[in-house]
């Protein structure tokens, strides 16, 4: 047996703080730095491009965003988001696959390489697509004897487009995909479910909700890419202007209403992919979890 | 494909026939570096057979090769005579039970359970309501009533394994898999479902192998054990030849808690260090050899005759007795042995024993 000594309650020591938490005043200037952050590079911006979109009232800014050639950029840029963000889909899936369930030989080369449209300048992967497939690139001159334009058209903003934004969708499947293995397939298999049934019914739903993240990522890059695609359009109104580029040119032609309209609608889209990023996030929370858990 | 075990209108289990299977000289080898080294085993339709091993010894290995998830270098495997390997993992209707359960963690209970068979091409798919009976069915047999519209995150480690279970059962699986079955789980739940699996085990009638590196799990579960080291069998047997006439030091060292002294066969004794044991070693070839003995197993002697000898280094509680560490023979060779808690604590801590139980085995 124990000995149990009962005597006068020994008083608590005095406030005890947790030795991992700052002390309140570092903790109100850490917050007070963040929000001013916040708000001179992030609130401000947005808040002005709306108050300068809507400066001369509602029906100017319909006015400007239905007007032919603006119409016309709107219309391109779901064109080429229609396009490049199922292309990157595909990749995005097959690459990360790849790279989390396989072992091969140059695999880290891959890695690297699929991370190169992020290191690179949007600028330079533009020219070399002029390079590539302009009139006097390597392989322009041979398309455009087919009868086959690429750039200064539609084709060239797609490719541009794909480049850029490809780096997106698999990267944010690659860790998931690796933390989860590949005991959930075999798993399936064993159960004698069809390499198809196993992919569909097992793997992608394992990776939806990064898969989504992804896609939106994308999707929000793929509409606002400028660089890359204001080298390969060429420019030309109402056939190879997208939205960023639509801007530029009504902002350099010094209608600002306009320019701001036409930006406000890319700032509301970004908006909406942070809103509908949150809305998932909270609204599946615990499959989120569910899904990230190992 | 035979239909062993299924479910019939009531929801219970139905028995088909379990096949026999057999091992031949299967060798796996990864990038150059060997596995398995020609492992062969034949196992009687119906039997439940642990593989047991450290980390490393290649029983994973023979499990992922039996369900074809992995595919050796040489050797045969057959199920009920017919060749295995053939067969992809898909056809090979085998249930599966991985360590970390694998769960679909997107599916219900009762989706994942019935995985299996709703995946089937339509014309081997069972009707909606046949999948529904068995699945709750098979529910009611791993005692998971009122969990199937749970996800795999509101369960407990232990009902896990029982989905994992069940939904291996669902498909009907000719031969039964099990890889570390109890090893992600604390130890009460372990030994239920230890038990709770044994009496599956005895109604549904799979033949069934289960790896683990838990000897007691192996030996209080297994009709047959199989003991693997470095990617060999070291002895196949019963929990009692396992456990009394271990064919290996390995295994004797592997299996229950042993002390191994290195020791010299002359005149048919074995000699420490020079010194004779007084243990006798019948049948053994002169030369060097290694004593094995038990640590509950032994009595404390006078220092007057052959005997053991050591000088108490640690000593501990170990259940109702006393473990003490010892450093033996001249060149201080470490064993462990039990005496009673209340023992005398010697002179110097020197101390002579004797083991009641040993075996002596010839070197490699």
């Amino acid at each position: 047996m124990t000995d149990v000594t009962h005597g006068a309650p020994v008083a608590a020591p005095r406030a005890f703080v947790s030795p991992a938490t700052e002390r309140r005043v570092v903790r109100i200037v850490l917050v007070l730095v963040a929000i001013a952050f916040l708000a001179i590079f992030l609130f401000l911006p947005l808040i002005s491009v709306f108050y300068e979109a809507f400066r001369a009232g509602f029906s100017a800014f319909l006015r400007a965003v239905t007007e032919r050639e603006t119409a016309s950029a709107i219309r391109l840029t779901l064109l080429v988001a229609a396009f490049s963000v199922p292309a990157n889909l595909v990749f995005g899936v097959a690459a990360a696959w790849a790279i989390a369930k396989y072992e091969f030989k140059g695999k880290s080369l891959l890695i690297t390489l699929i991370d190169l449209p992020f290191s690179i300048s949007p600028v330079t992967s533009g020219l070399i697509y002029v390079l590539m497939f302009g009139a006097q690139g390597y392989i322009g001159p041979v398309l455009a004897d087919h009868g086959i334009k690429i750039i200064f058209a539609v084709p060239g903003i797609v490719l541009a487009t794909i480049f850029v934004t490809f780096p997106f969708i698999a990267r944010e499947l690659i860790p998931i995909m690796q933390a989860q293995g590949s005991q959930d397939e075999e798993a399936a298999l064993s159960l004698g479910a069809s390499g198809l049934k196993t992919f569909f019914r097992v793997a992608l739903p394992n990776v939806k909700w990064a898969l989504l993240y992804g896609v939106l990522l994308c999707n929000a890059r793929a509409m606002g890419e400028f660089g890359a695609v204001s080298v390969v359009s060429g420019h030309i109104r109402g056939k190879t202007n997208t939205m960023p580029l639509q801007v530029e040119i009504l902002y350099n032609e010094y209608n600002y209403g306009a320019a701001f309209a036409v930006a406000s609608l890319l700032a509301l889209l970004a908006l909406f992919t942070l809103i509908v990023k949150s809305v998932l996030e909270w609204r599946y929370a615990d499959e989120i979890a569910a899904t990230r858990r190992h | 494909m035979n239909a062993l075990a299924s479910i019939d209108s009531e929801g219970s289990v139905a028995l088909g026939e379990p096949v026999d299977v057999t091992i031949e000289n299967v060798v796996k080898a990864f990038d150059d570096t060997p596995a398995l080294h020609g492992v062969s085993l034949d196992v009687k339709a119906g039997e439940l057979v642990a593989l047991l091993g450290p980390s490393g010894s290649g029983k994973t290995t023979l499990l992922r090769i039996l369900a074809g998830l992995d595919a050796p270098t040489a050797g045969r495997v057959l199920f009920g005579g017919e060749d295995a390997l053939g067969l992809a993992v898909q056809d090979r209707n085998i249930g599966f039970v991985f360590q970390h359960y694998a769960l679909f963690r997107h599916m219900t209970v009762f989706d994942n359970i019935a995985f299996g068979l709703t995946v089937r091409p339509r014309a081997q798919r069972p009707s909606k309501a046949d999948i529904r009976r068995r699945v709750l069915g098979l529910i009611d047999l791993v005692q998971l009533n009122g969990l199937d519209k749970r996800y795999p995150t509101q369960l407990s480690g232990g009902q896990r394994q029982r989905v994992a279970l069940a939904r291996a059962l669902a498909i009907e699986p000719r031969v039964l898999l099990l890889d570390e079955p109890f090893g992600a789980l604390d130890a009460q739940v372990r030994k239920d479902l230890r038990r709770w699996l044994r009496e599956i085990h005895d109604r549904t009638g799979h033949t069934t192998f289960f790896v683990t590196h838990d000897q007691e799990e192996a030996l209080e579960l297994a009709d047959r054990v199989v003991v693997m080291s470095k990617g060999r069998i070291e002895q196949v047997g019963s929990a009692d030849d396992i456990y009394d006439s271990p064919a290996s030091p390995f295994v004797f060292g592997f299996i229950g808690e042993s002390s191994l002294l290195p020791v010299t066969v002359a005149d048919g004794a074995a000699v420490l260090d020079g010194v004779p044991t007084g243990l006798s070693a019948p049948g053994a070839a002169a030369g060097p050899a290694t004593l094995g003995f038990r640590p509950h197993d032994v009595v404390l002697v006078e220092d007057d005759g052959p005997a053991l000898r050591g000088r108490i280094i640690a000593e501990r509680r170990h259940g109702a007795r006393r473990r003490l560490e010892l450093e033996v023979g001249r060149e201080h060779h470490r064993a462990e042995i039990d005496v009673e808690v209340g023992a005398p604590r010697p002179e110097g801590g020197r101390i002579a024993f004797r083991p009641e139980r040993w075996r002596i085995f010839p070197p490699r």
